[in-house]
């Protein structure tokens, strides 16, 4: 814990030298393991639906959100050793909007991964995207973790490939979250293929973290909180001893253990998206180990986002979440449950008025 | 017969005689065609709600707010403790229109804003009424 509350010190000190106060729509992850030399951070960024309205023209609100995040993260110290993009950097999928996006976040200091999203896939199948970040799944290893990156927004070939007669209605229909046209987002055969002939290779005692745009979990289908071949992927993480899986897409607090797999979700720049359970009509599967984030203010504009440490010191996850006008919240792997749990509202009895969403 | 119920009888042909039908009875026919009226102003409501063109940046209602969730039409009026008194649930959807959709405001009447009210309300049937409630 030490090193996390040198950091997250250093942290704040230096934020403040922006007067910014504690509201940084980002994500500070820290892996601490036995060698403490080997201790390093990355921050994650996501979900900045940069939006284009036309010419030189996008939604202001959008903006502001993904340029505080990155002049936030440029502030970090330590300095990150990369940063995460979860996806979604576009609305529509369209080049001003993925140029746009890539311009603002140039302005960050050092490496930048990127994690595809719906939102920047469904207009071209990724090929702009490709140009500017790179393939669209792949992993790496960083000081003795190894990180792997899906592409996990894909869907049936029918629904991509023959349903729509144009790339941009495409593209529409899946942007809207409760259209009812949408499908279905799934890792797919391909994909699964590679993910196990790349985590053949990996040492079982190897702490494994998994990127991904769509939960890795099934939570509620209408708006596809939901990846159809969840099951499948769990499946080939099941072998490794310490795995997470970090995810965007939600644009809200989510966390949950199954089996060996601790989940979570991240914030994201853009707005936030209301829990499941508030559609009266759905039934859905929010993880009861969740408790929500605070109902958001739509007179502040930025509220509903925020940033949090992660530390994997045991090879699972704990994680700092300091929210936008709200109180900060920690969610903490306990070891003899072997689930994460909120450090002060986990208990039915613990919880207040704003957690309650209806 | 009574003389009250020669009197009765005779009120009662005197109603008979006014109309035809009576202002309280309609068929199952009548109730389906007010059905598909509801309906139809609900599904205008759904189309304004996922619209680009509804305020002036391209954002959509549905984009913060996916099947109108989080809206609670069932709460008002209540007291938006950002405005600092009680309104009804049109007030704050003009607040939405004017702010993260920068556009116009509609007016109480306009028929898109009924429109946006069916749908709204219609996303969250079977819950039960709670004016007021934060």
């Amino acid at each position: 814990m030490n090193a996390i509350n040198n950091s997250r010190r250093n942290f704040i000190k230096a934020s403040g030298a922006l007067v910014i106060g504690s509201t940084l729509p980002i994500s500070l992850v820290e892996l601490a393991f036995a060698e403490s030399s080997q201790n390093f951070t990355f921050a994650y960024i996501s979900d900045a639906h940069i939006q284009h309205i036309k010419d030189n023209r996008f939604v202001r609100n959008w903006d502001r959100g993904l340029i505080r995040a990155v002049a936030e993260t440029n502030l970090l110290a330590p300095k990150p050793d990369f940063v995460m993009f979860g996806g979604d950097l576009a609305q529509l999928g369209s080049k001003p909007e993925l140029d746009h996006g890539a311009q603002i976040l140039s302005a960050l200091h050092g490496d930048v991964h990127h994690v595809m999203g719906e939102h920047d896939y469904y207009l071209d199948l990724g090929e702009y995207w490709e140009k500017l970040f790179g393939p669209q799944y792949y992993s790496f290893d960083h000081k003795g973790v190894h990180f792997v990156v899906l592409n996990s927004i894909k869907t049936y070939d029918d629904w991509t490939y023959t349903r729509w007669p144009t790339a941009e209605q495409r593209m529409l229909e899946m942007a809207g979250l409760d259209n009812p046209n949408g499908s279905p987002f799934m890792v797919g055969d391909q994909q699964r293929l590679w993910l196990k002939k790349d985590l053949d290779k990996i040492d079982k005692n190897t702490p494994v973290v998994v990127f991904s745009h769509s939960p890795l979990q099934k939570i509620y289908k209408g708006w596809n909180f939901w990846t159809e071949d969840a099951e499948q992927v769990q499946a080939l993480l099941k072998p490794f001893k310490k795995v997470s899986v970090i995810y965007g897409h939600v644009h809200q607090i989510q966390y949950n253990q199954i089996g060996n797999i601790s989940f979570n979700s991240v914030m994201a720049t853009a707005w936030p998206w209301p829990y499941p359970q508030s559609y009266a009509q759905a039934e859905q599967y929010l993880p009861k180990l969740t408790v929500p984030m605070n109902r958001a203010d739509p007179f502040f504009e930025r509220d509903a986002s925020g940033w949090q440490f992660i530390n994997l010191a045991n090879g699972n996850v704990d994680l700092n979440f300091t929210l936008y006008d709200n109180t900060s919240r920690i969610v903490r792997h306990n070891e003899k449950q072997k689930r994460p749990e909120d450090a002060v509202y986990q208990d039915e009895k613990a919880r207040i008025v704003p957690q309650t969403h209806y | 017969m009574s003389t009250y119920q020669k009197i009765a009888m005779a009120l009662c042909l005197a109603f008979a005689a006014t109309g035809s039908a009576l202002a309280d009875e309609f068929t199952d026919a009548d109730v389906q065609r007010w059905q598909q009226q509801f309906m139809a102003v609900v599904g205008e409501g759904r189309e304004l709600w996922i619209s680009p063109k509804l305020g002036s940046n391209g954002v959509a209602c549905a984009q913060c707010h996916p099947n109108a969730a989080n809206t609670h039409p069932e709460t008002y009026p209540k007291f938006q403790k950002q405005l600092g008194k009680v309104v009804p649930l049109w007030q704050m959807i003009n607040w939405c229109l004017k702010n993260p959709l920068e556009g116009q405001p509609l007016a109480a009447d306009d028929p898109k804003m009924t429109a946006l009210q069916a749908y709204v309300t219609y996303e969250r049937r079977g819950v039960k009424l709670e004016p007021g409630k934060h």
